[in-house]
Formats: structure tokens, C-alpha cells, sequence
């Protein structure tokens, strides 16, 4: 056999590409999603919907309500509270709180900030008194949808706009463009703010982004949200694409109003005046 | 040069590259540890995989299973054995600590080891350490 240079670098360079295909080939074959056996399924309990939506009416909320109602969300979804007094002897390193930062997923607002565009120059004197509850509004084309860089914000299949607090690197377009004011930005750790800490919610890290999830863990169990069960009535959840359900006739009987309507964002709150 | 001296010489480098071989042989070793099962899920005698597959993937396990819950609100795994389990790190029984109860002899004694340092717990609790 005749032994030149050319030969050897033939063979060698065939050598090099089988072995580095055995790798390529092993890789293809693997399935990098577990067994083909495994099923992710949801509850046989979980409540669906083609685009979830709320109704708030709001003649049936005072203060005290009001008070009751963001308690129970943000007690649940274990919403750090900055008056909270820090136990130093679990968080000794602590500094002190900035009042400006505030963390929140539903609140009471003033109308003539919730319905900007709607405050007539002689209003009806009831309307400043009122306490408009005010939390993300899922809305159907959500600008922080489409300001997200990572997806850590998307909108499901069910018309919740939800936060994947994995993804989020906590960049804060989403809150410039939310017309809403219903993202809170984690500038510290929260955990020292949180009183009891619900087992059922995780909390969140610094540096991350956060508002309310329409209680998605909880229609998951097939439980209604925090604030409807808080709410006595005044706060009811259902399906906006099925004329049968209670959202729908609660739409068909009043006259409801939404915020910032003429921004095209869609919201799926109404509320009812 | 003397062959000597080329055979002392070499002698020398064998024993430096092997030296983390030799630095190991005379230092003690701490023995890798292994998670220990206790509780539920001593009696349970069924895991989501087997173990292999558990100890080799149980982290894009976890990953796969957080764009289940989030992304698609599927939130049961229908294992390939035919048990369903709660695809949650720490609620309910049926989550991961739901049945290995204790989270520092099995997560944190094999992190720890290997220095790896998940941030799982910056955000989720671990149920057994609320106060």
C-alpha cells in the first residue's frame, strides 16, 4: 500500500468526521422530553374559559370592603407590605424602607385616576367618594405584552396575561407600558416585608417584576379568585366569549365602563357604576 | 545529556501531572451522598422516573414542568409508570417535597456537595420553614 501524505490526511480527516457524527447522531435520537409515555394534563376540577373576565360593581364596595378584598390577594400571593415591621433577628442586615416603593396587585384608586378620561368637568359628587378597586386588566392586546424582551410576560391561551417570574430580568418595560399602573417592580428582597408567608404561593426575588395573575393557581384547582371570594358578591369572574355566563349577563343588564378604553388595549374588567 | 538524566527528569514530570491523583490518594475524601429517602417517600416506592433518569434529568424535569404549570396551566404529570403527581416544588402532598419531606437531606446534601447553587429557594418556600 502506498503511504503519502495526501493518503494519511484522507483517512485521518474520514476518522475526524465519524467521530464527531457518533455525538450528532446519539443527540437526534435521544428525546429530550422524557418518556413518550409521561402526560401533562390540567385538573379534571380546573375552571376554563375562552377569555376570562371580571365584573366590579362598584356600588357594592366601601372601604371596609375594599380593605378586605386587596388583604386577602395580597395575603395569598404573599405581596410584600412595606409598613411591615422586619424582624431583625431573621433579616439582622435590613436597610431601611423607601415609602415610595410599593408592591401591588389590586387596589382602591380615585376615580378621576382610574377613568382619567372620563372626569367631567361637573361630575357627579358621588363618583370622588367611591373606592374603585384597580388591578391588571388582562387586557386582550396588552402593550407589556408586547414590550416584554424575554416573554417572561405573555398572554395565555385563556386571555390571562401572565408573568413567568423566571424569565423576567427585571428590565421594567413592561411597566412603562402598561397604561395601568398595575406592575410593582421587587427593588429589594421581599421576603422580609412578608408577615405570614403562604406555603401555597412561592414569593418573589429581587430584581423582578410582579402584578396580579387573575388567581390562575387557583382556577387551576377550580377555585374562584382571592378577591371574588373576599368580595361578597361584588367582584365576579367568567367567560367574556360565552354569552351564557355570568359575566355576560351582568354586561347585558348594567351599563359598565372600562379604563383608558380609547387606548385599544381591550381590558377584561368592567366595572359597573 | 545523559540518559540519567532524561530518565530522572521524566520520572519528575510523571509525578507532577499525576499530582492531583497523588494529592488525592493521601488527603481524605469526603464520599459522595446519596439523597436519603424518608417519609412518604420511603413507603412510597414510586418516583416520577426511575432514579437514573431522576438524578441525570431531574433538572429539565423541573424546567419542562415550569412551562407546563405556567405557560399551558397543565399542572398534572401523568408519569410514564402511570402515577400522577403534582408538577410544584413544595405545594400540596403530592409536589416534590410534598413527599421528601425533608429539603436539606435531599436537595441540599447533593447541591451542596457539588457545589451547585439553584435559586429555586430565593422565591419558593420550603413548607417546613415558614415560621
Amino acid at each position: 500500500m502506498e503511504k503519502s501524505r495526501r493518503r494519511f490526511l484522507k483517512v485521518a480527516g474520514i476518522a475526524a468526521i465519524g467521530l464527531g457524527a457518533a455525538p450528532a447522531i446519539n443527540f437526534a435520537a435521544s428525546d429530550s422530553h422524557g418518556p413518550a409515555a409521561a402526560a401533562k394534563v390540567k385538573n379534571d376540577t380546573a375552571l376554563h374559559a375562552e377569555r376570562w373576565g371580571m365584573v366590579i360593581d362598584i356600588k357594592k364596595i366601601d372601604d371596609n370592603l375594599a380593605r378586605k378584598i386587596s388583604l386577602a390577594c395580597h395575603l395569598h400571593h404573599n405581596v410584600p407590605d412595606f409598613t411591615h415591621e422586619v424582624d431583625t433577628r431573621l433579616y439582622p442586615k435590613t436597610r431601611p424602607v423607601n415609602h415610595k416603593q410599593e408592591i401591588k396587585w389590586i387596589w382602591k384608586e380615585k376615580f378621576h385616576y382610574a377613568f382619567p378620561d372620563k372626569e367631567d368637568e361637573f361630575l357627579n359628587e358621588k363618583f370622588h367618594h367611591l373606592p374603585f378597586m384597580v388591578l391588571c386588566n388582562h387586557c386582550k392586546n396588552a402593550p407589556c405584552v408586547q414590550a416584554c424582551p424575554t416573554q417572561a410576560t405573555f398572554s395565555r391561551e385563556d386571555g390571562i396575561v401572565m408573568m413567568d417570574y423566571h424569565r423576567c430580568i427585571g428590565c421594567r418595560f413592561c411597566m412603562a407600558a402598561c397604561p395601568y399602573g398595575s406592575r410593582s417592580f421587587n427593588f429589594r428582597d421581599p421576603r422580609p416585608f412578608i408577615d405570614e408567608t403562604d406555603p401555597d404561593f412561592p414569593t418573589r426575588s429581587k430584581g423582578v417584576v410582579e402584578k396580579c395573575n387573575f388567581c390562575a393557581e387557583r382556577l387551576a384547582k377550580g377555585e374562584q379568585p382571592h378577591c371574588v371570594e373576599a368580595s361578597e358578591g361584588a367582584i365576579v369572574v367568567g367567560d367574556l366569549e360565552d354569552p351564557e355566563s355570568d359575566v355576560r349577563k351582568l354586561l347585558k343588564e348594567h351599563y359598565t365602563i372600562r379604563r383608558k378604553q380609547s387606548l385599544g388595549t381591550e381590558p377584561s374588567v368592567y366595572y359597573i357604576v | 545529556m545523559t540518559k540519567n538524566m532524561i530518565m530522572g527528569g521524566l520520572a519528575v514530570f510523571v509525578l507532577a501531572v499525576l499530582s492531583p491523583f497523588w494529592f488525592n490518594m493521601v488527603t481524605t475524601t469526603q464520599a459522595a451522598p446519596e439523597p436519603e429517602l424518608l417519609g412518604p417517600a420511603k413507603e412510597a416506592k414510586k418516583c416520577v422516573l426511575d432514579t437514573y433518569e431522576m438524578r441525570a434529568n431531574h433538572m429539565s424535569l423541573l424546567d419542562e414542568w415550569r412551562d407546563a404549570v405556567v405557560r399551558d396551566a397543565d399542572r398534572i404529570y401523568v408519569a410514564a409508570n402511570g402515577h400522577a403527581f403534582n408538577m410544584s416544588l413544595s405545594t400540596g402532598e403530592n409536589s416534590c417535597l410534598g413527599c421528601h419531606e425533608d429539603k436539606a437531606k435531599f436537595c441540599d446534601a447533593c447541591h451542596t456537595y457539588t457545589s451547585v447553587d439553584p435559586y429555586c429557594w430565593e422565591c419558593h418556600t420550603n413548607p417546613k420553614e415558614i415560621e
